[in-house]
């Protein structure tokens, strides 16, 4: 049989050109940098460098700090992008539920959506300024022993409440949206069969969330892994030494702080890798039980 | 089994607007009632307010001899049927129809019976462990009913359950639902704003309109002897025939057009003359003529349809009516036909009040 033939048009690529041009010169360029900086040795003034093979990443990665800041960051990707979706699925169950002054409750739970990263870690900053911080105050009243910049698991809280905070508008507007996608006569018909409006969640809503959750969980893992990095350098800078590290701000310091740009470049590219193995086992394992 | 019960029934939102407005009604057991009315007539409201799906205002449902204003929805031992099936998208059909009965503890073996039962009734136990949108439409809707059958209440809810299925679809499920209702001698209310689906499923039927009853009895009796001008304008297909006319003494006059046979009207105030398109015949001796603009055919017989010459409607435009007529009953484009009508098979209604008087 012949193959039917169409005329190909230049056309079509110069849409897609811009898009791509971008990704060449934001991504892969970068990335293959990133890759050949990996192995070279280079002193710090950035004078001589040297090929050193797998040096960079056998240093660094066995190194305790590193993996002080992988530890970290896992629990704190884990308590971000938990705790960013319950509170934000609980706040849209709720107001979903609210029918007086809706529009003015769900604007104002998306307001922190329009916060950069870095302004968040500002505020969060001045609200745990132990002169002036309400809530720097707050915490020892209650009769916490509070200094997070001294205790690395205040220091710890600190960045997971900020990071939190400015991520559940988000979620919340997404879990919102998914909410009304649930047709009324499918929570309706649930009504009439179940009683329990707790059971009635879980197995009717929860899971007809699914999509919505997963893509959620998604961009939440990435946003805890890459986009915290403007509220750790706004409030702790990885202080009390170290523990607020993320695998991120660890590349930041290494390279632009400590000037070992072959230490950072392997550091990022590993991190590269851990991303790029996380995304597959999201799509691989758990996308597998959404139902869409 | 247990009939139904409402009493001076009343739904007011919280704007103001009334829904229902003081509705009463006895629905015997095993009776199947259909609730018929315009969009926006609260036929719904009132299925969903017997469901628990809406508040009750004021008034008082009763099923059996059991108040069931307070009553959380699922402990009315109500099933319904909705409109779009609304069917759990990520539950298997043998999940679909057994969930009810899971949320109510049933032990399992049961619950396999009771599916498995509904299933064979319905003919989809080919398709238990199908999702829904493997589904077609007509099999959704069976599953729609499974899941109400299963649960084996007193009271079944349709709410227009048909209306997404295509017509011949419709006429099919619409056998098999009386047929099931007879069977299973469940209690039933069916809304639908369609007068077929109406006429031909209900033991007596509830004409709705603006949150009230017009008027409540069997399909026949309403066609036959509907007590307002909205019941008789509502029942029947295609729709009665109203003339708008007054009274002088001794005829019904409209235009030039006259009608006699006609006495005991008052003289003082706008009537309306309904007749029925299969009560009009084709007679050279009749007291009107017809000028044909279209004719319809059926099949079985023909509907013609085409203005009365000489008599105006209230805008002051021809007066169109229809006729129903065999199926040799085929005249031209703009031929005038004479026809004519048994005046004491006609009605006569008030205008301002909409009330019967003939």
């Amino acid at each position: 049989m012949k193959r039917v033939q169409f005329e190909h048009s230049p056309i079509p690529y110069l849409f897609i050109a811009p898009q791509i041009i971008i990704i060449v010169i934001f991504f892969l360029w970068p990335a293959a940098q990133a890759i050949y900086q990996s192995f070279l040795l280079e002193d710090a003034f950035g004078l001589s460098s040297q090929f050193v093979w797998f040096r960079n990443y056998t240093d660094t990665i066995f190194s305790d700090a590193w993996l002080q800041a992988a530890g970290f960051t896992l629990v704190f990707s884990a308590l971000v992008t938990f705790l960013s979706l319950a509170l934000a699925l609980l706040l849209a169950v709720k107001a979903n539920e609210v029918i007086q002054g809706a529009s003015t409750y769900k604007t104002l739970l998306m307001w922190a959506y329009a916060i950069a990263p870095p302004v968040a870690g500002l505020m969060g900053n001045l609200m745990f300024n132990p002169l002036i911080g309400d809530l720097y105050a707050f915490m020892n009243t209650i009769g916490f022993d509070f200094d997070h910049k001294l205790d690395s698991v205040d220091a710890g809280f600190v960045v997971v409440l900020i990071s939190v905070w400015k991520q559940v508008s988000v979620n919340f507007i997404f879990f919102l949206s998914g909410l009304q996608g649930i047709p009324k006569s499918v929570t309706e018909a649930a009504t009439m069969d179940c009683k329990s409006s707790f059971r009635r969640f879980w197995t009717i809503t929860f899971p007809l969330l699914a999509p919505t959750t997963f893509f959620l969980m998604v961009i939440n893992i990435t946003y805890a892994f890459f986009e915290t990095f403007g509220i750790i350098d706004t409030t702790t800078q990885g202080a009390p030494g170290g523990a607020t590290n993320t695998l991120v701000y660890k590349v930041f310091q290494d390279g632009f702080r400590g000037a070992d740009i072959g230490g950072s470049s392997a550091q990022s590219v590993v991190l590269m890798v851990m991303v790029l193995a996380l995304t597959v086992i999201q799509f691989r394992f758990i996308e597998k039980k959404v139902h869409y | 089994m247990s009939g139904v019960t409402l009493n001076s029934v009343r739904k007011t939102y919280p704007n103001g607007a009334e829904a229902i407005r003081g509705v009463d009604m006895q629905i015997n057991s095993g009776e199947l009632i259909v609730f018929v009315g315009p969009s926006g007539c609260g036929k719904s409201t009132l299925l969903r307010m017997v469901a628990g799906l809406e508040s009750i205002s004021d008034g008082q449902i009763k099923i059996g001899d059991r108040v069931i204003n307070d009553v959380s929805p699922s402990e009315r031992d109500v099933a319904m049927v909705f409109q779009n099936y609304a069917l759990y998208p990520h539950m298997s059909v043998r999940g679909n129809m057994s969930y009810g009965l899971k949320n109510r503890k049933m032990p399992k073996d049961e619950i396999e019976r009771r599916v498995n039962e509904a299933a064979a009734m319905l003919k989809i136990d080919q398709f238990l462990d199908r999702q829904p949108n493997q589904l077609s439409g007509g099999q959704r809707q069976r599953v729609a009913m499974g899941r109400a059958i299963v649960r084996n209440p007193q009271v079944f809810l349709f709410d227009e359950p048909l209306s997404n299925l295509d017509a011949k679809l419709r006429v099919q499920m619409r056998i098999e639902i009386k047929k099931l209702q007879r069977r299973m001698d469940v209690t039933s209310i069916y809304v639908t704003h369609d007068q077929t689906e109406a006429m031909t499923l209900a033991d007596r039927l509830a004409v709705i309109n603006e949150g009230r009853i017009e008027q409540m009895g069997a399909p026949m009796e309403l066609y036959s002897d509907p007590k307002t001008l909205f019941v008789a304008s509502f029942i029947g297909a295609p729709q009665i025939n109203l003339l708008p006319v007054r009274y002088d003494g001794t005829q019904l006059s409209n235009g030039s057009l006259a009608f006699t046979g006609f006495a005991d009207l008052p003289q003082d105030t706008d009537l309306v003359l309904g007749v029925r398109p299969d009560m009009l015949r084709h007679d050279p001796e009749g007291q009107f003529e017809l000028r044909v603009d279209l004719v319809e055919q059926h099949g079985g017989e023909n509907l013609v349809y085409g203005a009365l010459l000489g008599a105006r409607d209230a805008e002051g435009d021809d007066l169109e009516i229809c006729l129903k007529g065999p199926q040799d009953l085929l005249p031209e484009m703009e031929t005038v036909l004479r026809l004519g009508f048994d005046p004491s098979a006609a009605f006569v209604f008030r205008k301002d009040t909409g009330e019967r008087l003939l």
